[in-house]
This record gives C-alpha cells, sequence and structure tokens, in this order.
C-alpha cells in the first residue's frame, strides 16, 4: 500500500495475499488453456481447477460436485435465490400443465431478512416484480433475526429461506444452525441458503453443522482476487442455472472458467482456514480495543451491531456519532490517511442512511454518522492507538463545524 | 510445459504478457474497493474508468455505453435475457430472430427464454455459413424485439455480413414502427476485424477477453443508449446499475489492454496470421485425399482452418495430434468431452459422418511457420491411420 496509510475497511475488499497471487501466476502464465479442451495445456487449466473446487469443497466439509465457481459474491447471491426461484416456478408451470408426477404445489414464497446485502435484496425486489412473495423479516436493535417471526412467516409456500451468516455494516453473526432447525422442523424441503461473503475465512463454514442447503462467498473478501466467488449447492436442491451456454460447472454455470481465479479462491480459503485463530485473535484484540475506548473518548456515540463480542465478527468494529455526518468523518480520516467506511462500499455513493441501521432501530440522530472500521492482518496496535488520537478531535471539529439540521428538534 | 504447438486459439489465448504487466499493480498494491471514496478506492476506480474509455474508444462507443461482465457467455445471456424481460415488461413482443449457427450461449439463453413463453426463430444458414440478410427481415414481426447474429462463427469461421444484417434489422424495425434492438456475438472477431461496430447500427455486441490474449473471467457488452434492458444482476449499484458486484479491477484492466494491443497491430498480425492459415489449409488438402473446408473459402476469420476428412474420426485424430505435441479441437471447446456432431456443420448440411471427422485448427499471434509446417507433416498419417481403422471392412486390429 502507498506510504503509511492505515487500511480498516476490509469488509470492502481486501489486499491480495502474495502467497493467493503466486498460486495464482502459473494460470496466468503457462497453465491457461481452456480446461474444457483435452490436450495437455487444457489438462493442466483442469487440474489447477479441479484442485481448487476441492479445497473450497473442503473448507465447507462439501463434496467438490457441490461447488459452483461464479464471478463473485453477487453473482453467487443471485444465483442461489434466482435458482431456486425458477426451479419452483417451472415446477408450477409443469403442475399447471397437468403432470402431477412433478412434486405437487405452488411454492412462490421467499424469506429474506432486512439487513441483508443488496445483492440478495435487490434480487428479491426483481423477483417480487416477477410475483413472487417476499417477506423480509425484522431484527432486533443488535441486528439478531427475529426468530419468532420466522416461525411465524414459514408456511405451505415457502421455497427459500435467505438469511446471511455475518452482516457486512454491523458485523451481527446471525445463529444460521438454529435457524436452519427451525425451517427443516418446519419442512425439510425449504432450500437455505446463507451469504457468507463477510463470514468467510473469520467463522466456521462447515455445511452440515449449520444445516444450509447453499452458502456464498467470494474471494477478494478474504485475501483473494476480485471477480471471483463461489455459490455452495447441497446436492439435491432444486435448481436451474442462470448463466447458460456451454456445459462449465456441471451445467449450473456456463462460461470459459476463470482458472487463475478460483485457483486463487481456493488459496485464499484455505490460508484463512488454516489460519483462522491466529488471525482472529488478532483482529479480535484491535477490534476490542476499538469497541472499549471509542464511545468513552467520544461523547454520544453508541456501538452498532452486538454488544456481546462473541456474536460479532472479529474483525468488526462500528459505531454511529449522534449529529455528525458520517461522510465528513470519513472525509476527515482520507486526508490523515485513513481508509474506512460508513457501511457497505456499494452504497457510500448514494446518501441513503443505512437499511441496516434503520432496520436496527438506531435513533434518527445517530442514523447518518455511522463508522465502520474494520480490521486486517496489516493493522497494528499502534495504528489503533493512532486512530483512537485522531478521531476524537475529528469528530468534535466536524460537530463544531457542522450543526446539523436535526439538532434543534 | 512440453507444449510443442498450439493450434485451439479460438478455444482461448495466452494472456498477453503487457496484459499481465498492467494487472499486477492491482493484484498488489492497488487493491481498493472501486465503489468507496477514499483514495486508495480513487486509484482502482480511476483503473476501472480508463479500461472502459479504452473499449468504449475501440468499438466506437461512449464509455457510459461499456458493461464488464464475468465472462463472454455472461455478457450474451445479459444481452438476450436483459432485452427480452425488459420488452416483455413493455409488452413490446416476445419473439427473438437468431441463427442455428449461433455459440450455445444464445442458443441455450433463448431455450431458456423458450421456457418462459417467448418464441424464437431459428434461422437456417447456407453451405458456408452464411446467414442471409433478407431471411432475418422476412423472419421479423411486428411481434420481434431482439434480433441476435453472430459476427463469426466458432466453429467453421464464417464471417456473416454482419453490418448488412444490422442495416436490414432497422430498415425492418423502422417499417413495422418500433425498435428492435441488434446483437451480436462478436467474441471471435477481435483477432480478425476492426471493432469500431457501434458506428454501424450494431446495438449491442459481445466480447469475452481470455479469446484476445486477455485474462479468463472478464467479458465486455456493449449496449447502446436507449436500448430498453433489464439487469440481470442486481446488488450494489456499479456499471451504471446494469451489472451489479464489486469489479474485477485486474480483470478489467487486462482485458482493456489486450484489446488495445490486438486491435492496435492488427493488420499486420491479421496478415501475418492469414499467411499461415492459408499453408495450412492449402497444405492440408493438398496433401490429404478426401478433405473438405469447412464454411466461406473468403469470408473467414483469419485465424480459422476447419476441415473434414471422410472417413475419419475426429476423437483419433484428436488423440494421435495430443500424442505428437499439437492442440486443436473437433469443433467447440465449451464442455467438450463428449464429441456430439457439431451443429453448426449440421445446420450447414454437411452430413453426420463427415461431421464427426472434423478438426479445428485456429492459428494464434504465436504460431510459426515451423509448427504449421510440422502439422503438415504429422497429419496425413494420423488421417490415414483412422480413417485404416473407421474403415467398415477393416477388422480393430488393422495394421497400421
Ligand atoms: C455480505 C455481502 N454479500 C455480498 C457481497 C457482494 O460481493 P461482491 O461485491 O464481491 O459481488 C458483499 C460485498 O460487497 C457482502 O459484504
Ligand atoms: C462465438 C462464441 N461465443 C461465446 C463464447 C463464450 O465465451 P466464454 O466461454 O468466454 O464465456 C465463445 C467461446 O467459447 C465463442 O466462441
Amino acid at each position: 500500500m502507498a506510504d503509511r496509510r492505515m487500511y480498516l475497511d476490509h469488509a470492502a475488499t481486501t489486499p491480495t495475499d502474495p502467497r493467493v497471487v503466486a498460486a495464482m501466476l502459473p494460470y496466468l502464465t503457462t497453465a491457461w488453456g481452456n480446461p474444457s479442451s483435452i490436450y495437455a495445456e487444457a489438462r493442466e487449466a483442469r487440474k489447477g481447477l479441479d484442485a481448487a473446487r476441492r479445497t473450497v469443497a473442503e473448507a465447507l466439509g462439501a463434496k467438490p460436485n457441490e461447488i459452483v465457481f461464479t464471478s463473485g459474491g453477487t453473482e453467487a447471491d443471485n444465483l442461489a435465490l434466482r435458482g431456486v426461484a425458477m426451479a419452483a416456478r417451472q415446477r408450477r408451470d409443469r403442475v399447471a400443465a397437468g403432470d402431477r408426477e412433478s412434486a405437487a404445489g405452488d411454492g412462490h414464497h421467499i424469506i429474506t431478512t432486512a439487513v441483508e446485502h443488496h445483492a440478495v435484496l435487490h434480487e428479491c425486489e426483481a423477483l417480487a416484480k416477477e410475483g413472487f412473495r417476499i417477506t423480509y423479516l425484522p431484527v432486533d436493535n443488535e441486528g439478531f433475526v427475529d426468530l419468532d417471526a420466522l416461525r411465524a412467516a414459514l408456511d405451505d409456500r415457502t421455497i427459500l429461506v435467505s438469511i446471511m451468516y455475518a452482516n457486512n455494516e454491523v458485523g451481527v453473526i446471525e445463529p444460521i444452525a438454529e435457524i436452519t432447525r427451525i425451517v427443516k422442523a418446519h419442512n425439510p424441503h425449504i432450500a437455505i441458503h446463507t451469504d457468507a461473503v463477510q463470514a468467510a475465512g473469520a467463522l466456521d463454514l462447515s455445511v452440515d453443522a449449520l444445516g444450509i442447503d447453499m452458502l456464498s462467498i467470494a474471494a477478494h473478501k478474504i485475501s483473494g482476487p476480485k471477480g471471483v466467488g463461489a455459490l455452495y449447492v447441497r446436492g439435491r436442491t432444486p435448481f436451474t442455472a442462470q448463466i447458460v451456454g456451454g456445459s462449465q460447472e456441471r451445467n449450473r454455470r456456463a462460461g470459459t472458467e476463470n482458472v487463475a481465479g478460483a485457483v486463487g479462491l481456493a488459496t485464499a480459503l484455505r490460508l484463512a482456514t488454516d489460519e483462522r485463530e491466529a488471525r482472529n485473535a488478532h483482529v479480535g484484540a484491535l477490534r476490542d480495543r476499538l469497541l472499549d475506548e471509542l464511545p468513552r473518548r467520544i461523547p454520544d456515540t453508541i456501538i452498532t451491531g452486538p454488544i456481546d463480542r462473541a456474536r460479532r465478527l472479529p474483525n468488526s468494529a462500528s459505531f454511529a456519532f449522534q449529529h455528525v455526518e458520517g461522510e465528513a468523518v470519513l472525509l476527515q480520516l482520507d486526508l490523515d490517511g485513513i481508509a474506512a467506511s460508513s457501511g457497505s462500499a456499494c452504497t457510500t455513493a448514494s446518501l441513503e442512511p443505512s437499511h441496516v441501521l434503520t432496520a436496527m432501530h438506531v435513533p434518527e440522530s445517530y442514523l447518518r454518522g455511522s463508522l465502520r472500521l474494520t480490521l486486517g492482518a496489516s493493522n497494528t496496535m499502534s495504528d489503533v492507538e493512532a486512530l483512537l488520537e485522531k478521531l476524537p478531535p475529528a469528530v468534535a471539529r466536524i460537530r463544531a463545524l457542522q450543526p446539523m439540521a436535526g439538532r434543534s428538534a | 510445459m512440453e507444449r510443442l504447438i498450439y493450434l485451439d486459439n479460438a478455444a482461448t489465448t495466452p494472456l498477453h504478457p503487457l496484459a499481465l504487466e498492467a494487472m499486477m499493480p492491482y493484484l498488489t498494491g492497488s487493491f481498493g474497493n472501486p465503489s468507496a471514496t477514499y483514495r486508495l478506492a480513487k486509484q482502482a476506480n480511476d483503473a476501472v474508468v480508463r479500461s472502459r474509455k479504452t473499449v468504449a474508444s475501440i468499438l466506437g462507443a461512449r464509455p457510459t455505453e461499456i458493461v464488464f461482465t464475468g465472462a463472454g457467455t455472461e455478457s450474451i445471456n445479459t444481452a438476450i435475457k436483459g432485452v427480452a424481460f425488459q420488452q416483455e415488461k413493455a409488452r413490446a413482443g416476445n419473439h427473438i430472430v437468431t441463427s442455428q449457427i449461433e455459440h450455445h450461449a444464445i442458443l441455450h439463453a433463448c431455450q431458456y427464454l423458450e421456457r418462459f413463453g417467448f418464441d424464437v426463430t431459428y434461422l437456417p444458414v447456407d453451405r458456408y455459413g452464411l446467414v442471409d440478410p433478407d431471411d432475418v427481415a422476412r423472419a421479423m414481426t411486428d411481434q420481434t424485439m431482439l434480433v441476435s447474429i453472430m459476427t463469426a462463427n466458432n466453429e467453421v469461421g464464417t464471417i456473416e455480413p454482419i453490418f448488412e444484417i444490422a442495416a436490414a434489422v432497422r430498415e425492418r424495425a423502422s417499417s413495422l414502427k418500433k425498435r428492435i434492438p441488434f446483437h451480436t456475438d462478436a467474441v471471435q472477431a477481435p483477432n480478425s476485424l476492426q471493432m469500431n461496430f457501434a458506428e454501424h447500427d450494431i446495438d449491442m455486441l459481445s466480447l469475452a477477453a481470455h479469446k484476445f490474449r486477455g485474462p479468463k473471467g472478464v467479458g465486455v457488452l456493449y449496449i447502446c443508449r436507449g436500448v430498453p434492458f433489464l439487469a440481470q444482476q442486481n446488488g450494489g449499484g456499479q456499471e451504471r446499475q446494469r451489472r451489479a458486484g464489486t469489479e474485477n479491477v485486474a480483470g478489467i484492466v487486462g482485458a482493456a489492454e489486450s484489446l488495445r494491443i490486438t486491435q492496435e497491430s492488427l493488420d499486420a498480425d491479421r496478415t501475418r496470421i492469414a499467411g499461415l492459415a492459408r499453408r495450412l489449409r492449402d497444405g492440408i488438402l493438398h496433401a490429404i485425399p478426401n478433405s473438405t473446408l469447412n464454411g466461406h473459402s473468403e469470408q473467414r476469420l483469419a485465424n480459422n482452418v476447419s476441415i473434414s476428412f471422410d472417413g475419419a474420426d475426429a476423437r483419433d485424430l484428436l488423440a494421435d495430434l495430443d500424442d505428437a505435441g499439437i492442440a486443436c479441437s473437433a469443433g467447440a471447446a465449451c464442455g467438450a468431452t463428449t464429441i456430439e456432431p457439431s451443429h453448426v456443420l449440421l445446420a450447414m448440411g454437411v452430413p453426420l459422418e463427415r461431421a464427426i471427422s472434423t478438426l479445428r485448427l485456429s492459428i494464434g499471434h504465436e504460431t510459426t511457420a515451423a509448427g504449421v509446417d510440422a502439422v503438415l507433416t504429422a497429419l496425413p498419417t494420423i488421417v490415414e491411420r483412422s480413417r485404416a481403422k473407421r474403415a467398415p471392412d477393416s477388422s480393430a486390429t488393422a495394421a497400421g
């Protein structure tokens, strides 16, 4: 990274681990063949791709043929939702056409939460326009999904439940294993998807322990390259491919494979799994220092997300300052050489208050003052101390300069 | 790796070293997320902006009309479905016109739509694989809302009269008093044609970087301003709401750089590649009896040599060529671990027997005259051996 800058936005993206780049390079230079071909170069590429698939499967406790490589977390999320939704629609069409052999039912109900990433929410909105019924579960003020609302929402038309493993804005870890028990007790045929894009690396991804049918990850959030992700799809999940063409990825996602990318994803995931304890301990200590100190040093500051540290991502510290424009804080930090975020990177350009904080009922006067600090391997305790020195006067200055409209109200 | 001669450049091409060099900073130091606001992110965003400009200027388009995707197949699916679903919403019709010789990315996307009640016309081609622009116009009705014809065929190399087709579509659409977008799968074109297509009545165009010495996992979709389009990947607001997901910055940079390099040296490279292709083709046709060129003899991709060897079986040929250190293909590489008769050859009226005896040899920037000559030396015996093995009257143990 350029001269002594401090990068505290690892939830947006991460620096690629040099070991990952090294693993990718052979597939960008010598083993560049098309894995679908049959001669030697192609076989090298095929071997790399197959090994990558095995590595990802292993990290998930899954079978290699249950892994579908995608172009990123967004595609994986979209594919999970639409893949199941379109399979249900086809079943419905067949039943309507009088084919009694098809599993009966006219499933068209999808349950998700109000705090998902837009890759899930916006795809749900698209499906809603096509006639699917979507339930957005509420969360409590720490961001935990309301399980009673989940129980109440399940009905005999429900085909899919999609609930994120860990939230990108406030770091809350949802109780996925408990959620899947509730859903499967209601009806074992309902498919359950979890967006594990932020959880990957930090949390256990064993799909059987979680009890889920589908799980999304993105390489660039775990020190891998951008432009590659994966969707786990459990063997028998009713699922229809969306990008169609060649028979790659066992007919579930067509297109010449991004071999170097898949190798990069697999390497990053393996390193993250192997080094998980040490990494979590490292960032956890920094996170705890931030969570302890910032609310003490800056008046009218709340921690957003869970208070119980065991129930938040080890690298995520998120806050909201009363009567402060979060963007002004970010600008000040950037001038001080510190990269941070107010929430999710894809929405920072829009000045809408975060849908996650709104769903958590964060008080109005705090809504625009969010700050998300997400840690990584390169951060040190002295970085954190430097931030703890710089931030309080910066917030005070902004508060003095920008008395916000809502303040007198 | 021990590889002698690679003649499958239509399947994929080696990454250009300068493209890799351009990508490296974004695989290492400049790793920011282009959507974020701080300086590090701005570097990444600037790289995407620059790449978009480069691609736009080569295509003769505006930067805002370029969408980066995850593959050629994704670009094609996005184009076909993106228009179809938007047109359906606008009640602008449910009929698509395409051809029988398209890549599976187009054909399967159309079949996907047929399951949703869309209606697709798959136009026939002549024996050279040419689509007739008049056929396209005649197939269009007031229900037509999209036409997609490939620029050049990946198996037999035939270059379609794409600008005439585009003009025919435009004219017919105006007599039907509606806007009917014309998409072309130009995935095979950039090594052979100048790509300023946006200047020629073409509304949408798909590319895959790995076919022109760029990285795998990146595609380009050009969408002319005003074309009815519904995003097919939803999430963040990236790519002006037309394709959500954190941008593959390094991949995008590599795609733009390789397209620039390929197009800048197109004239010289094309002449050299076409010369080698000519030498290979003439040499084979001369040395091997009962061999037939597929596709059009002139109107074809500079790098494509598609030849059938009556009585032989392509599986034998590929295996023996591989043993001889020569890489080529029987048709499309896409998922081809089994060899099925090519839908392209069958549509051209090539008999089944001949179709399964077909090799596609595609020349690349690294191909040398010595490599071509080595193929010319090895191939006659290899064909002879397969013919002997497959001859109806020979026993399985025919001496060879
Ligand atoms: C929870 C979550 N899901 C999905 C995504 C989308 O991933 P990508 O932008 O790599 O497509 C992100 C990252 O932006 C995320 O944080
Ligand atoms: C004409 C044509 N269209 C589309 C594609 C699909 O491109 P990709 O496999 O890179 O997604 C290919 C390559 O296989 C092709 O040759």
